[in-house]
C-alpha cells in the first residue's frame, strides 16, 4: 500500500514544473546559513536584536502559556478540593509563622530606626529601601544547558533588565530579557553569571560565579592565605550596583588550598533552591535613591 | 485532491504541538533525553511536501525555537536549515526506505544538527561536559516510526497533496 502511494507521489512529483522554483535549495541554505551566523554574532555581542527578540517572544508566549495552563489548573484544582482538615492545619501553621515573623519584625523596625540614627551620626548614606513584586515561574523548560527561568511578569509590570530576583531563602538571579508580558531570568548558577559577595564572618569580598550546576557556585580570586572556612555564609555586597547589599546568597561547602596555586578553590551552595521554587520576588530599590538610578542604566 | 485551506493550518498546528512538547516540563533525569520534536516534524514535512516546507520554512521555525528555548537567535535556525536541505536533497530516497532505515537516516541528520549546536555552545565557552548531550539523537530515532505514521495519517486525512 505504501509503495503504491509513493509511486503515485513520484508521478505527480514529475508533473510539477522543474525550473521556475526560485533559488535552488543549496543557494537558500548558503544565504540562510550565513544569515544565522550573522544573527548569532550580533545576538551574542550587541544589544541590537533585543526588540526583535521581544516581538518574536510575544508571538511564542501563547504556546508557553498553553503549556503552563494545565499545570496551573492542576494546582488550582488540588487547592480547591483539598481536604478541610489539611487546610485548617495549614492555616494554623501559617498563623503561627505569621505571629512569629511579626514579632521579629517589631524588633527589626526598632533596629532599623536605631541603625538610621547611627548612620546619621556617622554621616554615611542611607540604606536602600526596596519594593518587591511577586512573580510566578511558568512551568516550561528552556534549553537544558543554560540556567534560565521564565517569569510571568514583563514590561507591563515594570520589570526591567538586570532586576534582582530573590525568594524566601536567598538570591535567585536577575532578569536577562524583558518582553511585554513575560521575562526571562538567569540564575546565579549560570556559568555566565558572577555575583559580588562578601563573607559575613570576615567581610572578605569575592565574586560568586555560577558553574552550570544549580547547587554549586564558585568563589573566584581568593588568595589561599585569606581566612575562609567551610560553613561560612556569604551575602551580596552591593558592589556592582545591581543587587542591594546583605541578601543571603550561599554557604561555603568546600575550601581547598592547593600549594603553589595563586587562588584557593572555594565552592558554595546557594540557599535558594534554584531548581525548585515556583514563586520569586523581583526587588526594586526604591526610586529617588541615587544608587537605584545607577542600577537601571548600568548594563 | 489537495485542500488549499487545510494546508494553511494543519502544518502549523503540527508545529505548534511540537513546540509544546519541546517545553513541557520533564523530571530532571528525562530532560536531557527529550526528543528533538520540532526537528522531527520539520524532517517529515520537508520529506513529504518538499515544495511546501523547505529550507526557508525550516529556518524560520529554527528562529522560533531559539526564542522559545532562550538560545542565541540563529542557533537552531542554522541546524534546521541544514536538516531541511539534506532532507530535500535525499527525500526521494528516504521516502522509500523501510521505517527502521529511515530512523537511521534521521539519526544522522539530527547528529549533524546537534554537532552544529555544540559548535555554537563551544564558541560561547559553555560546551556541555556530558556525553548525554547526544541522548536526543537516540530517543528521536526510537520515536521516528510513530511520528512518521502519525503525521502520514494527518497528511492523508486532510488530503494534503504531495507538493
Amino acid at each position: 500500500m505504501r509503495t503504491l502511494v509513493h509511486v503515485l507521489d513520484s508521478r505527480s512529483f514529475i508533473k510539477t514544473p522543474l525550473f521556475n522554483l526560485g533559488p535552488s535549495p543549496f543557494a537558500r541554505l548558503a544565504v540562510l546559513g550565513f544569515l544565522s551566523m550573522a544573527l548569532m554574532t550580533v545576538d551574542h555581542r550587541l544589544p541590537h536584536l533585543q526588540e526583535a527578540r521581544a516581538t518574536l517572544a510575544l508571538v511564542m508566549y501563547p504556546i508557553q502559556y498553553a503549556v503552563d495552563l494545565p499545570i496551573r489548573a492542576g494546582i488550582w484544582l488540588t487547592e480547591q478540593f483539598a481536604l478541610r482538615q489539611l487546610l485548617i492545619q495549614e492555616n494554623q501553621r501559617l498563623r503561627k509563622e505569621h505571629t512569629h515573623l511579626h514579632a521579629l519584625l517589631l524588633q527589626f523596625e526598632a533596629l532599623e530606626q536605631e541603625n538610621a540614627r547611627l548612620r546619621e551620626l556617622l554621616d554615611t548614606s542611607q540604606r536602600l529601601r526596596t519594593e518587591v513584586l511577586i512573580a510566578e515561574l511558568l512551568a516550561v523548560d528552556l534549553d537544558p544547558f543554560r540556567q534560565q527561568l521564565v517569569l510571568n511578569k514583563g514590561r507591563l509590570h515594570q520589570v526591567y533588565e538586570g532586576q534582582p530576583l530573590i525568594n524566601a531563602q536567598g538570591v535567585v538571579g536577575q532578569v536577562l530579557e524583558v518582553n511585554a508580558l513575560h521575562s526571562i531570568a538567569v540564575l546565579i548558577s549560570d556559568p555566565s553569571h558572577a555575583l559580588p559577595v562578601l563573607v559575613n564572618r570576615t567581610g572578605l569580598r569575592a565574586l560568586a560565579v555560577g558553574t552550570g550546576h544549580p547547587q554549586r557556585l564558585e568563589l573566584r580570586y581568593i588568595p589561599p592565605s585569606e581566612d575562609i572556612e567551610v560553613g561560612d555564609t556569604i551575602s551580596t555586597s552591593g558592589l556592582g550596583g545591581r543587587f542591594p547589599a546583605d541578601y543571603p546568597v550561599a554557604r561555603i561547602t568546600r575550601v581547598e588550598r592547593v600549594p603553589g596555586e595563586a587562588f584557593a578553590m572555594i565552592e558554595a551552595r546557594p540557599f535558594a533552591l534554584l531548581d525548585r521554587s515556583r514563586e520569586v520576588l523581583l526587588i526594586r530599590p526604591q526610586a529617588g535613591d541615587d544608587a537605584a538610578s545607577d542600577d537601571a542604566s548600568d548594563s | 485532491m489537495s485542500n488549499p485551506h487545510a494546508i494553511l493550518f494543519v502544518i502549523p498546528l503540527t508545529f505548534i504541538i511540537a513546540f509544546m512538547l519541546t517545553i513541557v516540563p520533564l523530571p530532571e533525569w528525562a530532560v536531557l533525553w527529550r526528543p528533538e520534536w520540532v526537528a522531527l516534524v520539520v524532517i517529515y514535512w520537508s520529506m513529504a511536501l518538499p515544495r511546501r516546507v523547505g529550507v526557508g520554512y525550516a529556518w524560520i521555525l529554527g528562529l522560533l525555537l531559539d526564542i522559545i528555548k532562550g538560545t542565541l537567535l540563529g542557533q537552531h535556525a542554522l541546524g534546521f536549515a541544514v536538516i531541511a536541505y539534506l532532507t530535500l536533497r535525499f527525500h526521494q530516497r528516504i521516502r522509500v526506505f523501510p521505517l527502521w532505515q529511515q530512523s537511521f537516516a534521521i539519526g544522522l541528520m539530527l547528529a549533524i544538527h546537534l554537532l552544529l549546536l555544540l559548535w555554537v555552545y563551544g564558541m560561547m565557552g559553555r560546551a556541555p561536559q556530558t556525553s548525554l548531550y547526544w541522548g536526543p539523537v537516540l530517543t528521536s530515532m526510537a520515536l521516528w516510526p510513530w511520528v512518521f505514521l502519525l503525521l502520514r495519517d494527518v497528511r492523508r486525512r486532510w488530503c494534503l497533496g504531495v507538493n
